[in-house]
């Protein structure tokens, strides 16, 4: 039991990418690497054909990433978050202002991230006032949370209690590719966390608590055909753990923050971008989850996505924070988009739900 | 002019171009491979796990590394793949080895 740490944070490394703006740079060819790709925004715009650029849908999505705080560090992690990063959690009085605009506004979905959401000591309330709210719960749980200490351990009931649907990520159904990226021991911790979870009600046929799993690729490559993954995963979790869960979503990895220092330490980050680019699929622009998303960090701040969240671009417009939510300006803004976004739109497209195009 | 070398991993990303030479029976390899690639009644992964025991057959470092990253895309891990070797190396030693009855047969033949 327990786990070992696979690495640590850029910040505390002091690696020239904890600076957003760098890791802005690197992608626009002018640190670290020359090569300049097709801007992604004059891909969508031909896409589209809609010179403006990209609009929302409907806002149906309310994500809010509660810290970067977490009890794993892993090497692909975007959010670069650990157990070093204790400042950046969000706040009583930041939650207090997500809690007001949910109540004025019809928004059904309330999506939260990290993080380990759960390490943030509003956790357990936040949720219930959103439950009072009447709104779906999704909870980001990266699994390992719910061992790593006794006073977690009740959190598959807690889940289960507020009907909260449970996202968590299993890199493979192999110890060797999902420690290799997660971190020794996490495999492990991650079964007994489901088995758990299973206890409960999770992930089975007949309930309706659903658990989710999200397979990344452990490595430069893009992910295979979601259905087939989900097929071997749920064979080989039963006949190996014995361990059920319900959809699995395959998300291709973004080249920003840990990831990005991966590639570039390991010499591939051109290779992997010209992967992503060669790969870009217009029917995934459509489904694009920036299209029904907003995004809120620990600080209050509003973004497109959670990907944007973590290069600091802030939504257009000048009402980016919680406290000038608008939800008609944000439903006509235009989309920050950026060279990061070929990630979203490779292969099958990519999403925090999982594949956006057949 | 750059060292002369065989197996140069970057011609890998040329084969495409063999079709330049002999257009339509290179579109037809091409659009063939595809379908036998695709999922059908093997899944993907277990095709490129095929492509990866052969290649190791064949001795293709092209096929070799295409199939490393193909498997592990579609999904496979470290033992399957390694599994999958075995079983390519299994066949050949084997192959080989059921040769011998011919030898053993022969020698009894020649032999009081
Ligand atoms: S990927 Fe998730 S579990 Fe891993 S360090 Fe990042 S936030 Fe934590
Ligand atoms: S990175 Fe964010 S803004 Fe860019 S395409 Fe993906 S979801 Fe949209």
């Amino acid at each position: 039991m327990g786990i070992h740490q696979r690495t640590k944070s850029l910040a505390s490394r002091q690696n020239e990418l904890a600076d957003t703006f760098f890791q802005l740079k690197v992608l626009n060819g002018s640190a670290r690497s020359d090569k300049r790709f097709p801007a992604f925004s004059e891909m969508v715009k031909k896409t589209i054909e809609q010179q403006e650029g990209l609009k929302p849908s409907r806002i149906e999505i309310f994500q809010v990433n509660v810290g970067k705080l977490c009890n794993q560090s892993c090497a692909h992690c975007h959010v670069d978050a650990g157990p070093d990063r204790k400042e950046e959690n969000m706040s009583r009085e930041t939650f207090e202002l997500c809690l007001d605009i949910l109540s004025r506004y019809d928004i059904p979905t309330v999506d939260i991230t990290g993080g380990a959401p759960e390490m943030n000591p509003n956790f357990r309330w936040f949720v219930e006032e959103c439950r009072k709210l009447g709104k779906h719960i999704l909870n980001r749980c990266n699994l390992t949370i719910i061992m790593s200490n006794p006073k977690y351990r009740d959190l598959p009931h807690f889940f289960a209690q507020n009907n909260i649907e449970v996202i968590s990520s299993l890199p493979h159904y192999s110890a060797i590719r999902t420690d290799s990226q997660r971190g020794e021991g996490v495999f492990n911790d991650s079964i007994e966390a489901i088995r758990l979870l299973n206890e409960v009600g999770y992930g089975k046929e007949d309930s309706d608590l659903k658990l989710n799993l999200v397979y990344n690729p452990t490595g430069t490559f893009l992910p295979g055909n979601q259905s087939a993954l989900e097929a071997d995963f749920k064979k080989q979790l039963a006949r190996k753990y014995d361990v059920v869960f319900n959809d699995l979503y395959a998300i291709t990895n973004m080249p920003i923050s840990r990831f990005l220092d991966y590639l570039l330490e390991s010499g591939q980050y051109e290779s992997y971008m010209q992967s992503l680019v060669d790969a870009f699929n217009p029917g995934a622009v459509a489904g694009l989850m920036c299209r029904n998303t907003i995004s809120v960090s620990f600080d209050g701040y509003l973004y497109d996505c959670d990907f944007n969240q973590m290069l600091d671009l802030k939504i257009n417009g000048g009402k980016t924070h919680l406290k000038d939510f608008d939800l008609s300006e944000l439903e006509s803004r235009t989309i920050v988009l950026n060279q990061h976004c070929y990630g979203c739109t490779a292969g099958a497209g990519s999403s925090c739900g999982g594949q956006v195009a057949n | 002019m750059s060292e002369k070398k065989y197996f140069d991993p970057e011609d890998l990303k040329k084969f495409g171009s063999i079709t330049e030479w002999q257009k339509s029976m290179g579109d037809k390899f091409f659009a063939w491979y595809g379908e036998v690639m695709k999922e059908g009644a093997l899944t993907e992964r277990e095709k490129a796990l095929i492509a990866l025991a052969v290649a190791h057959t064949v001795q293709c470092p092209y096929c070799i590394d295409a199939y490393t990253s193909d498997s592990l895309a579609k999904g496979a891990d470290e033992e399957q793949m390694m599994e999958a070797v075995h079983v390519a190396a299994a066949i050949r030693a084997g192959s080989s080895l059921v040769f011998s009855t011919q030898m053993m047969n022969h020698a009894k033949n020649m032999t009081m």
